[in-house]
């Protein structure tokens, strides 16, 4: 199991309802249905991880996050999860909303524009940053709405969500002492799990 | 001759068989069939737990001649061979394949063309209406026959989806799987208005005689040729259209504007012309009946989830980006009703530009989910005993 999705699954309670989005080949929710029994969908545009999910027996409903989520009810949902897909959708900010409509509380996690390796790039070479959390080019890369771990907190306290966990690892998806000191500059990965306005 | 001994990918020559129900059917419509018979193929070999039994359902204007040939002569298979056969995506050598003509049909089952028993005369348009649920009963009774107490799977496209649907519904026990392809969970009004020009077009060929036309020995040719062109064009795309035939003419030039052919009009007339010879006009009228009747919500107070609620299956759901007749956004209605009813399911739109046909052809993405869809079946239900 990726270690990305062992610190998720970590947030996520057993039996809950869970809509995965963005789910690839179905990993995490092959996870969570055999460890947490939880009852759980994927949504995914990608052909080639829809034919994994499909294989593997995962429930998966093919559909582009950029056209919303209109089509699913509010409060369908316990837990609405989102791995490394924020920074790729079209409009993060509404898609957050979304996500706490249809679902009581959210799982989000994003790559850190802010880790230091970004800022040495961008500062000494000039250049867009190019990392292991990060690997893609400017020109093909899928991430066109990146941010910080700052930026993201200031996006959720506009909001007013409250923040239940919160957790930011390295590369190596530790959480050190170093990263849990400086995490904006330390921290390429960030987890939160976030509730509704007024639910803490 | 690779197709016709079985050992390529063709499940090779096959023959229909008879299924005969001597106790009486009372229909939805609450009309008593005295007795009835079905006739249908069936490929690949049951295996001892009786566990690897997929059922394929038809659409319209199909039969139960879904795979294999007839005869070494016939010049194209079953309707469905490009998906049925040895390492095909319902794949011969691990399922055990039935596939049978409704009830009402036209090609064996006891239909409008067959003798009424009371009477000793042809049914003819006297033939009660039929439902998917009494299609559905019946395929139940077959299965009995068959010694089949559950299907891995069902599975059919458009008509034949709704079918699965309706298994699901009817027989949660008895279904593990079912596969809804380009199939919607109810007609539009736009499907319906389409159904009834056809039926129109039937009704008002001076051959048609009220629906006697077999005493007349004559048959609405025109109808049903020009109610088989109305329904063509809604299973294609424009773009579909588009690149078969563009502008193409079959015979004169445009410039003169005289005794012009388009390939296009060709073409319809053909498809038409050979579907009038093959199906019959009052099951054609059963048919599209049948289909602007389904609605499985309605025995829900209108509550698709309710009627989902139900089902045991686990359910695929496939549509096609050009299908226009039975969209995508009908196999979300559905996917949505499942996901909220808390039922196993997966779906795919695939990218194809045969518009609703595109259920019928060989197309790789399609054939890679519902071959790895029933691969999974296969592992669960039809696997090695352990």
């Amino acid at each position: 199991m990726r270690q990305d999705l062992a610190i998720i699954a970590a947030l996520i309670n057993p039996g809950a309802r869970v809509l995965d989005l963005g789910c690839g080949d179905g990993e995490l929710l092959r996870h969570l249905t055999a460890h947490k029994a939880v009852n759980g969908y994927g949504i995914e545009k990608g052909a080639a991880e829809i034919s994994a999910c499909v294989r593997a027996g995962v429930n998966v409903i093919e559909h582009d996050l950029d056209h919303g989520l209109a089509r699913f009810p509010d409060d369908s949902f316990d837990m609405v999860v989102m791995t490394e897909t924020l920074q790729a959708v079209a409009e993060p900010s509404k898609l957050l909303d979304e996500m706490l409509r249809i679902g009581e509380e959210c799982v989000v996690t994003f790559p850190n524009f802010g880790h230091w390796r970004c800022r040495l790039q961008l500062a000494t070479r000039g250049r867009m940053p190019v990392a292991n959390h990060l690997p893609h080019q400017w020109y093909d890369t899928p991430n066109i709405h990146l941010c910080t771990f700052h930026d993201f907190e200031r996006l959720v306290a506009a909001k007013g969500l409250p923040i239940i966990e919160r957790s930011m690892v390295d590369t190596a998806y530790d959480a050190t002492r170093f990263v849990k000191r400086l995490p904006n500059l330390l921290g390429a990965l960030a987890f939160y799990r976030l509730g509704r306005v007024g639910s803490a | 001759m690779g197709r016709l001994s079985g050992t390529a990918d063709s499940v090779g020559l096959v023959e229909p068989r008879l299924a005969r129900y001597d106790q009486p059917l009372t229909l939805q419509c609450r009309e008593t069939l005295p007795g009835f018979e079905l006739v249908y193929e069936t490929y690949g070999e049951l295996n001892a737990a009786r566990s690897n039994a997929v059922l394929v359902c038809h659409a319209l204007s199909g039969d139960h001649h879904a795979a294999g040939y007839h005869a070494p002569e016939d010049r194209k298979p079953g309707w469905w061979d490009a998906c049925i056969g040895p390492g095909k995506p319902i794949d011969t050598r691990k399922f055990f394949v039935v596939s049978s003509n409704n009830l009402g049909g036209c090609n064996g089952t006891t239909g409008p063309a067959s003798i009424d028993p009371q009477t000793g005369e042809l049914w003819g348009e006297r033939f009660p209406a039929v439902t998917v649920k009494d299609w559905v009963r019946t395929q139940a009774l077959l299965a009995d026959t068959l010694g089949i107490e559950r299907f891995a799977a069902v599975i059919g496209g458009s008509l034949g989806g709704m079918q699965a649907l309706q298994w699901a519904i009817d027989f949660p026990e008895r279904i593990a799987h079912a596969v809804a392809i380009a199939a919607a969970p109810k007609l539009s009004a736009q499907n319906i208005a389409f159904n009834e020009i056809a039926r129109q077009a039937i009704l008002s060929d001076p051959d048609f005689l009220d629906g006697r036309y077999f005493e007349a020995e004559t048959k609405p040719r025109k109808g049903l040729m020009l109610a088989r062109m109305v329904g063509h064009v809604t299973y294609l795309s424009d773009d579909g259209m588009g690149v078969k035939f563009g502008r193409e003419l079959k015979s004169g030039d445009i410039r003169s504007a005289q005794d012009v052919q388009f390939q296009v009009e060709s073409y319809l007339h053909y498809q038409g012309t050979s579907f009038s010879e093959r199906f019959d006009a009052n099951t054609y009228l059963l048919m599209t009946r049948a289909l602007d009747y389904f609605d499985p919500a309605l025995e829900y107070g209108g509550d698709l989830v309710a009627a989902l609620r139900r089902a045991k299956a686990r359910f695929l759901v496939l549509s096609f980006s050009s299908d226009w007749r039975f969209s995508p956004e009908r196999s979300n209605e559905i996917v949505d009703a499942l996901v909220e009813a808390r039922k196993d399911v997966a779906s795919a739109v695939i990218e194809a530009p045969h518009g609703h046909d595109s259920f019928l052809l060989p197309n790789e993405r399609y054939f890679d989910v519902l071959g790895g869809y029933m691969d999974a079946v296969a592992e669960r239900c039809a696997g090695p005993s352990p």
